[in-house]
């Protein structure tokens, strides 16, 4: 079991003609995921590395079956290219784009309510079930299927925290990057509540960061529902305040945001908090030890 | 990216905001001049930097005759200001907003911020004008009003009135003060901004609902479809080094210490300024290189890292992903040849490719140290510069 995706999840590629998504859709394919259909308006009937090229997200769900968008659209054209996966009715859209106007994303929220697809993203990595299906921009080899679920912000530093993982023999169910902006469709808990349902997933990292309070508010729900241990790491302790957001933004949430109080609260929710990112590793594998899941969770 | 009091006026009154008539200035008799032509009794002469606190830090003068604008003009033009969002180095004054005095009866404070929680904008409202409202949110949360705003149908009239009574507009001007904040949405949503402040807003002897500052900062994703608002960006405000590396598409953020970073990914950027810090040494920089550095870039980032006096060592850290390893090794052995590198540099590869790139690096002649680990690279990065 895995959470989100898994070797039968069909794959869509909207945007599949330009660069990035055309090395990403190779390094997809070479992995082993189902690309089943492209989306780039006007190069329908083609077809590149294989793929067939459709027009439209709904000619190609009809055509392929496709269940699952991946976005690489430019960012002034991503947040439409969102809301035609929502109007597809696809399970879920994962949004690699960086810089979408934050008001486009505003909207798109808006618009996403009461809808059925889920989308993770934008500005993220995607989600990865090691040796099933890769959707994204991840560097597949650092991953080794086995049981701890993998919850970020940030990309570059959750392949810092799998590689140690994998490194010490300790494999990993599913690892989801939620992505970096303000506004973005799913959040640590939606995906705590998937590790938590999932019987495979023993334990899970969760990597936050600087900014909001996403990280305080999935404590607090991990200290209510979480069944499974729970290590974390925050990025930016040393960030200087201010310096992107401006000062009005802390006010609203009552000056949460910074890492000392995040790191608090997931101290309080029975969180072990790495000090340094080098260790996210070797404390998932202290607490697994303790709790007795350690032989369970080493894979090989 | 942030504009001047008086651009931000410019919008405002596009939008049907009332504001003091007023001039930019960018010498004394300029501002003179300024004052003549609004001949009004008393005028207030406000430095203009990218900055909030000027009045508290003698930024903002009243001058009831032409000798005290010149006067005052004299002594802010390239005065440095120090204020609590400045820094202690402070900014120096280039530019002046010469402007009509207002008959002030109250002042309120008026915002338009994302909520990141709700995923909408949220109008934020208090009678507490004129003071740093991060102190009113922090001692009087009671006193801070919201109002949340569904971006279909934008803010409301009901929900502007609601604002207005909540911070006790008088009841004669609450229309006014809600077109006002109407005008203030739309302009906000038209501009793509990231927050608007209006803080004071004022209520008049004459009877009117003015805004007497503006402060805008903008979404820097959406400058690509503002052209207007990017005429009117300040270099001058902004860090040099921020501004030389955003010509390469390299995110840079100065900081105070004296070891550069240079890491590929936001966050592992600021983990590795924690873990310098955790470590005991103090970062200089945030570099983000991002995932498609070139050997270009990667050398373009090495000047800008050094050209900060204060760099005394360099960590570089990258986990190659899709990014090879021996790339980046290329990359750093040209840089460090090209800028004639003097000062210590630590490298940490991980990633695709990882031996290439660390072979490359041996046998480059340079003086590299290399670090298996994040943690290790740091450590030794500290200790070599002391």
């Amino acid at each position: 079991m895995s959470v989100y995706i898994n070797k039968d999840t069909k794959v869509l590629v909207q945007g599949i003609t330009g660069s990035t998504a055309l090395f990403h859709t190779k390094q997809m394919l070479e992995y082993g995921t189902k690309i089943v259909a492209g989306v780039t308006p006007g190069k329908g009937g083609t077809e590149v590395e294989g793929v067939p090229v459709f027009n439209t997200v709904e000619d190609a769900v009809k055509a392929t079956g496709a269940n699952v968008s991946v976005i690489y659209v430019p960012a002034p054209f991503a947040a439409d290219a969102i809301l035609e996966a929502v109007e597809a009715e696809l399970d879920m859209a994962i949004c690699i784009t960086e810089h979408i106007p934050v008001l486009d994303m505003v909207k798109v929220k808006r618009y996403m309510e009461g809808k059925k697809t889920r989308l993770v993203g934008p500005n993220c990595p995607g989600v990865i079930t090691p040796d099933e299906c890769k959707i994204g921009i991840m560097p597949g080899y650092i991953h080794k299927k086995g049981h701890v679920g993998v919850v970020s912000r940030s990309g570059t530093l959750t392949y810092e925290a799998t590689h140690q993982l994998s490194e010490e023999g300790i494999g990993q169910s599913t690892a989801v990057g939620i992505g970096g902006d303000p506004v973005n469709g799913t959040n640590f808990i939606d995906v705590l509540k998937e590790f938590n349902e999932d019987e495979d997933t023993y334990a899970v990292v969760m990597i936050g960061e600087i900014g909001g309070t996403a990280e305080e508010e999935a404590a607090a729900w991990v200290k209510a529902n979480m069944t499974k241990p729970v290590v974390g790491f925050i990025g930016g302790q040393t960030a200087p305040e201010g310096k992107r957001m401006g000062h009005a933004g802390a006010i609203i949430s009552g000056g949460k945001g910074t890492a000392a109080d995040k790191i608090k609260a997931m101290n309080e929710a029975g969180i072990e908090v790495a000090d340094t990112p080098s260790v996210i590793g070797e404390t998932l594998i202290k607490v697994i030890k303790e709790k007795g899941l350690y032989d369970a969770c080493k894979t090989h | 990216m942030n504009i001047h009091e008086y651009q931000g006026k410019q919008i405002l009154k596009q939008y049907g905001v009332a504001v003091p008539e007023g001039h930019v200035a960018f010498s004394p008799e300029e501002a003179v001049k300024a004052a003549k032509e609004l001949g009004t009794d008393v005028v207030v002469v406000k430095a203009q930097i990218h900055a909030g606190g000027r009045g508290k830090a003698g930024g903002v003068k009243l001058a009831k005759n032409l000798d005290e604008v010149r006067t005052y003009s004299k002594e802010l033009l390239g005065k440095v200001l120090v204020t609590h969002q400045t820094g202690p180095e402070g900014k120096e004054v280039k530019r002046l907003y010469i402007e009509a005095g207002s008959d002030i009866q109250k002042e309120y404070y008026l915002g338009l911020v994302l909520d990141r929680e709700t995923s909408r904008v949220t109008l934020m409202g208090s009678e507490e004008g004129g003071m740093d409202i991060e102190e009113v949110a922090a001692n009087n949360p009671e006193r801070l009003f919201y109002e949340e705003i569904d971006p279909v149908i934008g803010l409301t009239g009901f929900q502007a009135r609601r604002m207005a009574f909540n911070i006790n507009i008088p009841a004669k001007l609450v229309n006014k003060a809600a077109k006002l904040m109407l005008g203030l949405y739309q302009a906000y949503v038209d501009t793509d901004a990231a927050i608007v402040e209006i803080n004071p807003l004022v209520v008049t002897g004459d009877g009117q609902v003015v805004a007497l500052d503006a402060k805008f900062n903008f979404d820097a994703n959406s400058l690509y479809r503002h052209p207007n608002v990017m005429e009117m960006r300040d270099y001058d405000e902004e860090d040099a080094k921020e501004i030389e590396a955003s010509k390469y598409d390299l995110s840079y953020i100065s900081l105070d210490g004296n070891i550069g970073c240079m890491v590929n990914g936001a966050g592992l950027a600021m983990a590795t300024m924690d873990t310098i810090n955790y470590y005991g040494g103090s970062p200089a920089n945030f570099l983000d290189v991002g995932g498609g550095a070139t050997a270009e870039k990667v050398t373009e980032a090495f000047k800008i890292i050094l050209s900060d006096q204060n760099v005394k060592g360099i960590f570089v850290n990258i986990f190659g992903g899709i990014m090879k390893c021996d790339i980046i090794a290329e990359g750093v052995i040209q840089a460090a040849k090209e800028v004639s590198l003097s000062v210590p540099l630590v490298v940490r590869l991980e990633g695709t490719n990882v031996e290439l790139g660390k072979k490359l690096l041996n046998e480059s002649g340079l003086d590299i140290v290399a670090a298996g680990t994040m943690a290790e690279g740091a450590k030794k990065i500290v200790e070599l510069v002391g």
